[in-house]
Parts: structure tokens; sequence; C-alpha cells
């Protein structure tokens, strides 16, 4: 019975390890930084010329934005804001409505404000990066991450287009002991050549992907800095507290 | 101050101490809900100043604009409505001629209470008790005032103010109409903020 | 010492019409609490805290929240993102939500060490029960308010649920729901409950709770009877005033707590994904459900309970089994003070089953809490099994092996 119970659990051991090694899309890692103004900023310009064409950032409003990437009204309203009608404090919401989104997409395209809060910085930052060449799609191209995705590739002209899937093409490999794919070097050949390099498009999309993060929580610093203040307080507030926990202990033999 | 081996000063300053320790605390934590009452974004953007297009506005006449809720009267006023404004008969027969009590910006604070002489800008609620007074521009005798001048005569509580929103001498309103921060740009009046 | 006894006249006053004085004495400088309470002894006083948490928050949330489905979800990013403060209002309501269960988890778990729900204290026990009970009430519905894809998926297997009750269980679930699916509907009435039916009633439960305690008083780590030793005005020998020695002079205790608490609130408030789950930043879509939707976590246990049983036990088919055993697992816990036989209280005095007992309990029960918000695989699912058997094991036999073990004398008086 003992024997039975052992190798049940050994092979449903194994099975959750090859389980997690072939779900799992291996995710590039990136670390935002909600103080870096300037990459912020770009991540801004990277988002209204590429994506709020379809992507509404509705909860946010323009001039939360403009305050804390320290751009001032006028720049904001002539450069960053495309509509005529919008107002300063206006929520970012942007044209398209969703029958068209449905029709042009398959699905509308959703709202991006806490998109890093759905997927995760990680993902979104992998994601926007792995678009490759599959004649087979609408739009001509697939998603490595998001396999069959409606989305075209927006950065094309930035990134190109790569002629394979990126990582996982043929005889893709495993770390034995975390189960994800161990990543190649990106793409190794283009089909379409993109004005940026690799590395210069790797930034552009870290800066976006930064300013999406700063989307999901504008007020992430004060929260941090406000944190700080919190724990100052109550490691003052411990010390008159012990003592008189020492002193009321007196009392009791 | 030792009984019973016990140090009661020492005591009564670990109380008074952690007590003013916690109070601050106290004052923290009542902040964020303290500060979730005042005007959010969303009222902000609502409440933000308001464009008006005075262009087509005719001597004499008066458009209504809406801003933060309120009804903002627009008059453009003729020479004679001016002299009225600052003659000294009907300034006589007011209780703030000079506008001095706080109710404009610091621009308005003449006969006209204007930026130009021409254009009142005010906002059309009673000092009284809030109704919306009625635009009552003709120089002819009323049932509330038989040598009325042309102005605002309120329906509520038949409080009175002449064509610069000052309040009339003998009605329950206790001041003039409030003149809103206001700029004029060409032929734009923005209501909400100075130049 | 003269000024002790010294009434100012405005007290004196208002005592001759409400008993004011004699009610602080009852429960606060003269109601005496066993001098060797532990740390264990603090979580009490911190479900109080977090509850008076929660109850300020909820109402503060309540003055931004919409109850609708088109603008429920908005409205919780209006707050969080339009009302000043409002992010440190709802991440205080969320993480306080967390901590409320696990504060009165480690407080549940106090009792079951030191035998704290033995006669005569059944009835705070029960009284806790309910507290409880009411809380994960309070919690599957206050989950549901922000209208995000985890509310209302999670809303959706938590009623369905009730469908596998025979003969009743469709019209139950259209009853709950008041409508076909979850909807706006559901979300108004589970509203009206979260933020004023069930609240009232936690007040309530709490108060009663307390009352019944301060009727018998604490028990304490070594489960002696301190009211059996008592000086000649009838104050314990080894009982100490509450306040303050258990009030202020627990204000450390408090601080530390604070730590943590704030920690989460300030520095990771999302908890990982167990506190704020992510897909619950994406609003209610009735045709997408998530890849990955598990109960929060501190409902764990019993989803992991409910999820095990996947067979059909003779004639019961598996899905009403898994609710059977699972609403099981919750209502044993109201019998606990009637299963166990010891003489003595504390686990210190008791025999070494029981001691082994307790740990592998606390073992399973937070594995079952780990294992709800894990997929199925087939180890999980093993283990899932395991955990419901020794749940359940502590509880049905917990007559047998406390009666038949050997015990070690409590002594009379606290030890020093």
């Amino acid at each position: 019975m003992i024997k039975r119970i052992l190798t049940v659990l050994t092979a449903s051991l194994l099975a959750s390890l090859v389980n997690a090694a072939g779900g799992e899309v291996h995710l590039d890692h990136m670390s935002p930084d909600a103080h870096d103004k300037v990459s912020l900023q770009k991540g801004l310009r990277t988002y209204m010329d590429n994506c709020a064409g379809c992507h509404s950032l509705g909860f946010a409003r323009y001039n939360r934005v403009a305050k804390d990437l320290d751009i001032p009204e006028e720049i904001f309203m002539e450069n960053i804001v495309f509509s005529e009608e919008a107002r300063f404090g206006d929520l970012m919401k942007f044209a398209m409505s969703e029958q068209d989104g449905k029709k042009w997409f398959g699905a509308a395209p959703p709202d991006l404000t806490n998109v890093t809060r759905v997927r995760g910085v990680d993902w979104v930052y992998t994601y926007l990066r792995s678009f490759y060449k599959d004649e087979s799609r609408p739009y001509g191209v697939n998603n490595a991450v998001f396999k069959d995705v409606g989305m075209p590739h927006v950065l094309l002209g930035l990134q190109g287009l790569c002629a394979d899937k990126p990582h996982a093409s043929e005889g893709a490999e495993y770390d034995p002991l975390t189960g994800h794919e161990i990543a190649e070097e990106g793409c190794t050949s283009y089909a379409v050549e993109g004005s940026q390099s690799s590395e210069e498009f790797d930034e552009t999309v870290y800066d976006l992907v930064n300013f999406l993060n700063y989307m999901g929580e504008p007020y992430q610093n004060d929260r941090k800095r406000l944190g700080w203040f919190v724990f100052a307080f109550l490691t003052i507030l411990l010390v008159p507290s012990v003592l008189l926990q020492r002193e009321l202990h007196k009392d009791i033999h | 101050m030792t009984q019973n081996g016990v140090n009661q000063g020492r005591r009564r300053f670990l109380y008074i101490a952690t007590g003013a320790v916690g109070a601050v605390g106290a004052v923290g934590v009542a902040t964020p809900f303290v500060k979730s009452w005042f005007p959010s974004e969303k009222a902000k953007a609502v409440g933000a100043p308001v464009k008006v297009d005075i262009g087509n506005l005719k001597l004499g006449e008066m458009v209504i604009a809406e801003w933060r809720g309120k009804p903002v009267f627009v008059v453009r006023r003729t020479p004679d409505m001016i002299d009225v404004l600052k003659s000294d008969s009907l300034k006589s027969r007011l209780t703030d001629p000079e506008s001095n009590v706080d109710q404009q910006p610091e621009f308005a604070k003449n006969d006209t209470r204007s930026l130009s002489e021409e254009l009142l800008v005010v906002e059309g609620v009673c000092t009284h008790l809030g109704c919306s007074p009625k635009f009552v521009p003709e120089v002819e005798p009323q049932a509330y005032d038989a040598n009325w001048q042309g102005g605002f005569f309120c329906p509520c509580h038949g409080s009175r103010f002449d064509l610069s929103g000052r309040v009339f001498a003998g009605v329950p309103a206790p001041s003039n109409l409030k003149v809103p921060p206001h700029r004029v740009d060409g032929n734009i009046l923005t209501i909400g903020e100075v130049a | 010492m003269s000024n002790k006894n010294f009434k100012p006249a405005w007290l004196d006053w208002i005592d001759r019409r409400l008993p004011v004085s004699n009610a602080y004495e009852k429960h606060m400088s003269k109601y005496y609490a066993p001098k060797n309470f532990n740390w264990w002894y603090v979580f009490g006083l911190l479900a109080m805290i977090v509850f008076v948490n929660q109850l300020l928050t909820g109402i503060w949330l309540t003055m931004s929240y919409v109850p609708s489905a088109a603008e429920a979800f908005n409205s919780v990013e209006y707050i969080m993102r339009d009302v000043e403060m409002g992010w440190l209002l709802r991440y205080m309501h969320s993480t306080g939500a967390s901590f409320f269960f696990l504060t009165v988890y480690l407080h549940m778990f106090r009792g079951v060490m030191y035998g704290s729900y033995q006669k005569p204290r059944e009835l705070i026990w029960v009284f806790g029960m309910f507290v409880y009970l009411v809380m994960m009430a309070e919690g599957f519905m206050g989950y549901v308010l922000p209208w995000g894809q985890t509310s209302f998926w999670g809303a959706q297997v938590i009623i369905s649920l009730f469908g596998a009750i025979p003969v009743i269980g469709e019209g139950l679930q259209e009853w709950i729901r008041g409508d076909f699916l979850i909807s706006g509907i559901t979300l108004n009435r589970f509203f009206a409950l979260h933020v004023i039916a069930l609240p009232l009633v936690l007040a309530l439960l709490v108060v009663l709770h307390v009352l019944a305690l301060h009727e018998v008083g604490s028990n304490n780590p070594d489960g002696i009877d301190i009211k059996k030793h008592v000086d000649e005005k009838g104050v314990p020998l080894d009982g100490v005033p509450f306040h303050p020695y258990f009030t202020v002079g627990k204000l450390p205790q408090v601080v530390l707590f604070l730590f943590v608490f704030c920690g989460v609130i300030f520095f990771m408030p999302e908890g990982g994904g167990y506190f704020l789950e992510h897909p619950n930043f994406e609003m209610a879509n009735a045709l997408k459900t998530p890849e990955h939707i598990a109960p929060t976590w501190y409902y764990g246990a019993f989803y992991s309970i409910l999820r095990a049983i996947d067979f059909p036990i003779f004639f019961i088919e598996a899905k009403l089994g898994g609710f059977m055993a699972m609403g099981g697992a919750i209502a044993i816990l109201f019998v606990l003070p009637w299963l166990d036989r010891s003489p003595v209280r504390s686990w210190r005095y008791k025999g070494w089953m029981s001691k082994v007992a307790i740990i592998t309990f606390a073992i399973a029960f937070a594995m079952l809490t780990y294992l709800g918000g894990q997929p199925v695989t087939a180890l999980n699912g093993i283990l899932a099994k395991i955990g419901t058997v020794i749940y359940f094991a502590f509880f049905l036999l917990m007559p047998w092996y406390t009666k038949i073990e050997k015990t070690k004398p409590v002594p009379e008086r606290v030890p020093e």
C-alpha cells in the first residue's frame, strides 16, 4: 500500500515538473523605475504615437500625467494631446469605438491603464518584443507570448519583423531547475528591418512599459514615501510604549 | 513621588510621552479620512474654468454661462447703464457701493465691478438664500421699486441689485453679488481663472 | 491615595443615569486577566483594531463607491486615482481584510492550544465561530464589489456551489443572484449586505463574544482557573487588571503588528497577488474566464477540502460530496467544545497525542490554505486529500485521544 502511494507521489511530482516546463513561456525581466521622469516621458511619447490610436488610458487624467511627468500644461496640450475637444482635466479616453475594434481586430482593444497590474511588467515587456512573421495570421504576424493575438505589430517600423518565432523555435532548451525556457539571443534574422537596433528597441519598450507601470499606480512614489514616514513614526512610538510596558510590568509579581 | 516602590513621576511622564506620540499618530490616521472629502480630481475637472464666446453678445443683452453648477450672468452694458452705475443718486441707495466686502477679485473693485466697464460677469446667485435673481434691464417703475434704474431682482425674497450686482439697502440680501475670477482674451471669456 | 476615590461631579451626574463607571470597571480596570498571558493573547486585541479599521475605511469607501454593474469598477479606480488619498483608504481596507482573517486565525489557534473553548467557555467559542462565519460571508461579498474578473468569477464559483444541493439547488442559485447570471442585481444586494447588514451582525456578535468572556473570565496558557484563589476583596491572586496592563501595556505588540500591516499597505499592497488578485484589475466580463481563478487565500483551506472530494461517495455525487465536506469542515468547528473530553485545558498538560494532533492539524490547515490558491495537479490533489483526512481526523478522533491519553496534573496557582 505504502509503495503504491509512493509511486503515485513520485509520478505526480514528475508530471508537475514536466507540466511546468512545457506550460510557461520565459518572460524577460524588467525593473520599472517610477522616479525616472525622462524614461516615463519617452514612454508617454511612444504610447501616444503608437498605442493611443486604439488603446485608451481611460482611468487616468491628462493633468495628472502632465504634473507627475513634469510636463508644462501648454507643451502637454500641444504636443501630447491630439484630440481637439480634450480638456486638460479629462480622462485619457481615445476614440476607437468598441464595435470598430471588434470588426477590425476580432476583439475590442482593451483599456491599458491597468495592464501592468493585470499582466505584470515582465509580461508586457516580453510581449511587445515577441512579434514574429506568420503568414497564416490576418496581419501576417503572431506573438510568442500571446499565441494568435489579434493585434498587429504596431512597433514594426522600429523593431522590424522577426522572421522566426523568437526563443522557442526548434530544439528549445529548458532550464532543468526552474523549468523555464532558456532565452536565446532574441531575434536572429529579420524579415523586415526596423529603424532601431535591437538594443535601442529594447530601451524604447522599456520606457513604454515603465510608463505603463506608472499608469497602473500613478501614486506609487507617494505611497512608498509615505510608507517610510509611517515606519519612522512607528519606530518613535515604539520607544515610549516599550518603556511604559516595562514600567507597568514592575507591578506584576 | 514614590509609592509602593513605583516611581509615579516616571510613570506619569511615560504615559504623557506615549499619549503625545499616539496623538500625533491619531492625526496622521485621520489625514486620509479628512483629505478624501476635498473635491476629487473628477470634481476639479468638472469645475475647471469654462470658456464662453461673447462675440455675439449685443449691447444691453445677457447670456447665462454655467460654471461649477452655478449660473454666471454675462451682460454687455450700454453707456447709459454705465452712467447710472456711476451716479451718486444710485450709489446712495446701495448697501456697499464701493464694493468693500470681499465679493470680487481685486480688479473688479470699481463702480462697474468689472475688468472693462462694458462687460459684467457676475454669479447669478442671490447672496440672501441662493435663489437666482432675474435680469430686469429696463429703466421703468416696477412694483418693487418705483425708481427702478435696471438691475437684478430676486423673486424669492425681493432682494434687488443694480447692473453691477451691488445690493440695494433695505433688502434681505446682505452683500453684493459675487464676481467670479475671469479673464477676457478677444471674444473669449474664461470664467474660473484670472489672467 | 487620597484622590483615588474622587469622582468629578459631571461623572457622578452621568453615573446616576447611565452606569458608565460601572461598565468601565467591570470590563476594563477591574476585569482581572491572568498574569501569565503570553503574546498569543494579543491577537484578539489586534483583530479588534483591524475590525475598527475595516468599519472606518469601509464607511469612507462607500462615500465614493457606486454599486452598479456599469460603474462599480470605474468607481473603484476613481477612488484609487481621483479621490485624494483614496488609494490609501482602499489599500487599508483590502489589506485589512486579509489581516482580519490572519489575526482571527491565530486567535482561534490560541484557543485550540490552550483549550479556551472548554467548559465554562463554550459560548465564547460558539459566538467566536459565528463571528468567523459572518466574516467569511462578509469577505466574500466584499470581494465581489470591485467588479473585476476575480470578483465576478469568484462569485460565480461560490454561488454555483449551492447548485450542488439536490432539488432546490438550481432555484436557490437564482434566488441568491436575483438573476440568471451574476449581474448588477446581485452586486446591489451584496453591497447592501456587505456594508450594512453583516457589519451590524458582526458588531453584535463581537459584543456577545466579549460579554460572555467577561462573565466567566479569561483562560490562560496553563488553563488554570484563577478565580479559585482570591484575596479578601475577591480579586484573583493571579489576576492583573485588564486596563492598563493588557491595553496600553500591550502597545509595543500593537506597534509591531502595525509595522507589518503598514509594510503591506505601503510597500506590497497587492500582497503578491494574494491580497489583491491580478485579474481583478480587469473589469468583470461574463464571456471571458481568467486562466487561473482561485479564492482569496483565507478561504483556501475550505476550497481545498471542496476540491478534494472529486469522487462519488456511495450514492452522493462528487459535486454534492465536496459541498458537504466543505460545509461539514466549517460546521464541525462549532462543536469543538463538546469533542474535547480531556480533564485539562491547555496542551501543556495534555498528553503527547493531543500535542501531535494539534501540530499536525496546524500544518494540514496551512497546507490546505496554500493548495487552495494552486492549480489542481495530481500531486496537489493527493496532498489536498491527505490534508482533508487530517482535518477531519483531528476533530472526529478528539473524543477518543483526549480521553485515553495520560495528562499531567495542573498546578493550583500560576507557576512563577
